[in-house]
């Protein structure tokens, strides 16, 4: 199944190797040539320079046939313009929006969209190291609270498994 | 009345010139502080160095009081989130975003801006008024956007040369109102037959556009 990754970035690439090296159809997306470095030598999947928040850079990546989406520029807010494109304009199923600054992140989880913010889970991690309790949710992807309307056709919706429990947080 | 305004480019500077002549009360939000600095040597103290985008930033501004909320920074996604931030997070009645691929015009209106201004639009607009293409002309976006008022020219080759009306299978929600034929305005009745050089102004939805350039101009390539 295909997965778009916008950000060709530690992150980025590093989850597309990932993915690609177990069979998923990855399409990775910067606005540098150079970013692609950071895959994987063997990467079997394709990265195309263009702008993650372009929508004809994103048609050209298949987003029409797309089941998981994840923006992960070092922008916020191209991520989460990228995120609100996939959403709305393609109607991906999965997408996933990295956000690091925590105030945005809470305020667009309420807006439709799935977050991830690093900075929280920093934090966290280094509470946890000095034995402090976890700070509950930061580890994991904030789950929106609205969920959009689903665009897609139903039954391309429902052959679509759900995230493993892993990634889903305080749903 | 109390506006923001963000982003202190050439647009931001000028509309917050503008404005304060015309004594409105105005903050400036400029994030990088070299060019926050010098505005503030020429407008004084109504620019702050402050992010937009942080919506800690825009409660120091007072966006919960601001009337009007306005994003003309030259980044289009840093523009939608100070409209989203201003609307979802402190109620701002109106929202303004400069936005520069057009193509995000719709996503931009579904996700809750109120006001779109696009200077590629805009010019392109007044280019196409210039040349004679065989493509639908922009006129004017009604409805927030929802419907469009066109013109398209009929030309030999047009399917609706000739022809009636009640011959043409308009796509629903889509208005054929007025002819311009020999630089007179004529409204559109049972009777018209449609002339080569005929200009046809019509009101339609947005989706519907591809249907009323193929009933009125024709398969032509799309031009871009």
């Amino acid at each position: 199944m295909r997965v778009i990754i916008v950000g060709s970035g530690r992150v980025g690439a590093g989850a597309a190797s990932q993915l690609a090296e177990e069979g998923h159809e990855v399409v990775i997306l910067d606005i540098k040539t150079e970013s692609f470095r950071r895959l994987a030598p063997g990467f079997s999947g394709q990265a195309l320079r263009g702008d993650g928040t372009d929508t004809s850079v994103l048609e050209r990546a298949g987003a029409r046939e797309c089941e998981w989406f994840f923006a992960m520029t070092n922008g916020d807010n191209r991520n989460i313009l990228a995120a609100q494109l996939a959403r709305q304009t393609f109607g991906i199923p999965h997408v996933l929006c990295k956000i690091n600054d925590p105030v945005r992140s809470k305020a667009y989880a309420t807006l439709g969209i799935d977050t991830i913010n690093r900075t929280e889970m920093m934090i966290d991690s280094i509470n946890r190291y000095m034995g402090k309790p976890a700070i509950p949710g930061a580890a994991d992807v904030t789950v929106a609270t609205v969920p959009p309307p689903p665009e897609k056709d139903a039954a391309v919706a429902a052959a679509v498994p759900e995230p493993p429990a892993a990634t889903t947080g305080d749903r | 009345m109390f506006v923001i305004v963000v982003g202190g480019g050439r647009i931001g500077f000028y509309l917050t010139k503008e404005l304060l002549a015309e004594g409105h009360e105005i903050v400036l939000m400029e994030k990088d502080p070299g060019a926050a600095e010098r505005i503030r040597d020429e407008l004084g103290a109504v620019v702050v160095n402050r992010d937009g985008c942080e919506g800690t930033h825009l409660a120091e501004a007072g966006a919960n009081r601001a009337a009007i909320v306005a994003a003309v920074t030259g980044d289009d996604a840093d523009n939608l989130v100070v409209c989203q931030m201003a609307k979802h997070h402190f109620d701002v009645p109106r929202t303004i975003a400069r936005v520069n691929n057009p193509r995000n015009e719709v996503l931009y209106r579904n996700l809750g801006v109120d006001e779109i201004i696009s200077p590629t639009r805009m010019v392109l607009a007044a280019i196409e008024q210039d040349i004679p293409v065989h493509e639908l002309l922009h006129l004017a976006n009604l409805e927030g956007g929802e419907l469009e008022l066109l013109e398209a020219q009929i030309a030999e080759d047009s399917p609706a040369l000739g022809r009636r009306p009640a011959d043409i299978s308009l796509p629903d929600g889509c208005t054929l109102f007025v002819v311009i034929r020999d630089d007179r305005a004529q409204p559109v009745v049972p009777e018209t037959i449609f002339q080569e050089g005929d200009k046809v102004i019509a009101i339609s939805r947005t989706e519907c556009e591809n249907d009323l350039r193929m009933q009125l101009i024709g398969d032509v390539p799309e031009v871009v």
